[in-house]
């Protein structure tokens, strides 16, 4: 006696547990059995880029805080760096350098983050969460001292950055990137080789090579898939040219890689921490821009990796004070054009445990 | 490095193979005319030289005239990039061929456009709009939406 | 998870239905609604006597609400911030977020809310138990915020839904969301001399 069945619509609706955010999905389910995945955005549509062109160059750092806002000093130094692209800027070295620094620590804090909040889909309700956040505290409290702030910065300025470190910043940073490789190690050690994490997630909801690249994957999502493609290394930007670090390759691109890149970048983001701490010289920190810039008109793409993926900013000019048109390639948006090709076939607790191996930010995808 | 490569040199290679489909080119971009931008794109993914795999962003701008719809690709294989144009006129319901059977990454970045600016894409699979909802009035992105 | 009806219907159906809703949604919410403040109301509380039991139970009542993670934006991450060790937010009885609005009495609306988002924050606040109380954390849910003048963007959730407590800032450090959450403590206690 066959039992009849058929698919049906379930709506994982924009305010769930593991949307990590205000995100839809409408899946279409065969048992548990996932068929079919229709991703819904625009819960957080803001409209920042039409925002953006009526506002000054200088103005429109702090509505690029608002992206990304787990790691929200990479958005300013992807704006800054376009702008300075568009109108032929020389930044101080000093103020590079701190640049840098400020972009490693997110970029350690945001992939901590990312792996608390996929631990948390597979089920560990909140515990690594709670000790990656231990860490972030401490980051908190030196950004804090630099710009006061915690989450939201406006730190990055045209021509450099807003201000000089004062001096109790360097000691306290000297201190924690000698903390961290002791704590990732600690991680690692609590987390690698636990049997649950790799039975979920070895082998599962793989992105194949050819795939990747098509759809324009970026950031760690792409090198786990085994593209070795980081733009720090690919197209220099600032003074990443002057440090000595690996990049990490995943071999088969399964929900396992994406985890295990994201832990290796941490640990290469500290060498390149402490290379950037010896290295520091002093000097100015900011160039001397006009206030209302005027760049000339043009066009200018300005890209950096950012630790979601590739974040860039097109920027058009027509010679006055707020620019002609100011878009946003947002890199977990295309990221997640992967979705349905990850999770076709596995099941529903598949489907939300790749969702959270992709680490959304919807304030990237919706602008 | 990523070499930009420049416009000029991609257009008389572009003009070699597919004889009237480059419209401009300046030192930085190439502009193509819409009816051969599909055409365009193959070429420049399946010729061994240029070997465009990765089309890194898809956006459009407003000039009061004529909508114009920016490609940047970028080779992972020879590190060299382009910054590929097209143009459409008309402000109701203009129309460019949708490369998604090419770059899928065109995919969800195509029905922005379409969403934000009202350039419909012709061969789309799934055009609808993606950021604002059903029933809203308007592309805001566009310069005289208020 | 919600589960939508047994639906075949091609998905347009739903977009289109989902788009009516926001429109009448848009046209009705044109006024904020008053915040509610009859616990100002000095004549009643001048003539009521209330009993101690009312007064233990609210002061039990505020002293364990369940607040609901209803995090939008950038202000989710100070909210989690507050939950996590180091401000600790479970020393007033409030550590398990709850993510079911059934189970919820505090609801805190931490970011930018949208037009597309305000029919599901209306449902989720319809769907919470009386008593409740909303928090309205960070710039954007007091006023839009810095996108106030956006085309997408509800000026404001007191549009939508009645709020308690306002809490600045862009965002509040976890210090000030637990001064909010101070603030609804006294506020539960004081509103039971008036709900009779």
């Amino acid at each position: 006696m066959a039992i009849r069945t058929e698919p049906f619509v379930l709506n994982m609706g924009p305010q769930h547990p593991s949307t990590h955010g205000v995100f839809r999905m409408r899946v279409t389910l065969d048992g548990e059995v996932v068929v079919d995945v229709e991703p819904v955005v625009g819960y957080l549509h803001r409209g920042i880029e039409k925002l953006g062109e009526t506002r000054t160059y200088t103005q429109i750092i702090p509505l690029t805080d608002r992206l990304d806002y787990v790691a929200s000093m990479t958005n300013n130094f992807a704006y800054v760096l376009a702008v300075e692209k568009l109108a032929g800027i020389e930044i101080p070295e000093r103020a590079e350098y701190i640049r840098i620094i400020m972009a490693e620590t997110m970029r350690i804090s945001s992939h901590l983050m990312a792996i608390g909040f996929f631990l948390n889909d597979l089920g560990a309700m909140m515990t690594p969460v709670l000790y990656m956040w231990r860490e972030r505290e401490k980051l908190l409290d030196l950004y804090e001292m630099v710009c006061g702030q915690r989450l939201t910065y406006n730190y990055m300025r045209i021509g450099g950055v807003s201000q000089d470190v004062p001096e109790e910043f360097m000691p306290a940073l000297k201190k924690w990137v000698a903390e961290m490789p002791r704590f990732i190690d600690e991680y690692d050690q609590l987390l690698s080789q636990n049997e649950v994490l790799l039975a979920r997630t070895k082998g599962v909801c793989i992105l194949p090579r050819d795939t990747a690249i098509n759809i324009a994957a970026s950031g760690p999502v792409l090198r786990a898939s085994g593209v070795k493609w980081d733009l720090r290394k690919a197209d220099p930007y600032s003074i990443y040219d002057r440090f000595d670090f690996d990049i990490p390759v995943g071999t088969v691109g399964d929900n396992y890689d994406r985890y295990w890149v994201r832990m290796q970048e941490a640990r290469q983001s500290v060498r390149i921490l402490e290379q950037a701490i010896a290295q520091l010289p002093e000097g100015e920190v900011r160039a001397n821009v006009p206030h209302l810039l005027r760049p000339p008109v043009g066009e200018a793409y300005g890209h950096i990796e950012a630790p979601k993926g590739e974040l860039g900013f097109y920027l058009v000019s027509d010679r006055s004070i707020a620019p002609y048109r100011f878009h946003i390639r947002p890199p977990t948006l295309i990221n997640l054009t992967a979705l349905k090709d990850m999770v076709v076939g596995w099941k529903v607790a598949d489907l939300i445990i790749t969702f959270g191996s992709i680490d959304v930010c919807l304030g990237e995808i919706d602008r | 490095m990523t070499t930009a490569l420049k416009g000029e040199q991609v257009a008389r290679t572009i003009t070699k193979a597919l004889p009237d489909s480059v419209a401009a080119a300046d030192s930085m971009s190439v502009v193509v005319a819409s009816q051969s931008l599909y055409q365009v794109a193959e070429f420049l993914k399946n010729t061994p030289e240029l070997d465009f795999d990765y089309l890194a962003n898809l956006t459009a701008v407003d000039y009061m005239g004529y909508f114009e719809v920016v490609y940047h690709l970028v080779s992972l294989e020879h590190n060299h990039s382009l910054v590929l144009k097209t143009r459409c006129h008309g402000r109701d319901k203009p129309t460019v061929p949708s490369l998604v059977k090419i770059w899928r990454s065109a995919d969800l970045q195509e029905r922005e456009v379409y969403d934000l600016m009202g350039i419909v894409f012709d061969g789309h699979p799934n055009l609808k709009r993606l950021l604002l909802w059903e029933g809203f009035v308007g592309h805001p992105l566009r310069r005289d939406y208020l | 998870m919600e589960i939508g009806r047994y639906s075949m219907a091609p998905l347009d159906e739903i977009d289109v239905a989902e788009g009516l809703r926001i429109n009448s949604l848009m046209a009705d919410s044109q006024q904020p609604i008053p915040d509610p403040d009859s616990w100002l109301d000095e004549e009643i509380r001048r003539n009521v006597l209330i009993t101690t039991v009312d007064y233990v139970v609210d002061w039990a009542r505020s002293r364990s609400i369940f607040p609901l993670m209803f995090g939008l934006a950038c202000c989710a991450f100070e909210m989690i911030g507050t939950a996590a060790s180091r401000f600790d937010i479970a020393r007033f009885g409030m550590d398990i977020f709850r993510w079911s609005p059934r189970q919820a009495d505090l609801m805190i609306v931490a970011g930018t809310l949208t037009w597309k988002m305000a029919p599901a924050v209306k449902l989720v606040y319809d769907q919470m138990a009386e008593p409740k109380w909303v928090i309205a954390m960070g710039q954007c849910s007091i006023s839009g915020g810095p996108f106030k003048e956006s085309y997408s963007v509800v000026p404001g959730i007191n549009r939508i839904i009645p709020v308690d407590v306002y809490v600045p800032g862009c965002p509040p450090r976890p210090e000030g969301l637990i001064h909010g959450i101070r603030q609804i403590h006294q506020k539960i206690v004081k509103e039971s001399i008036n709900k009779e």
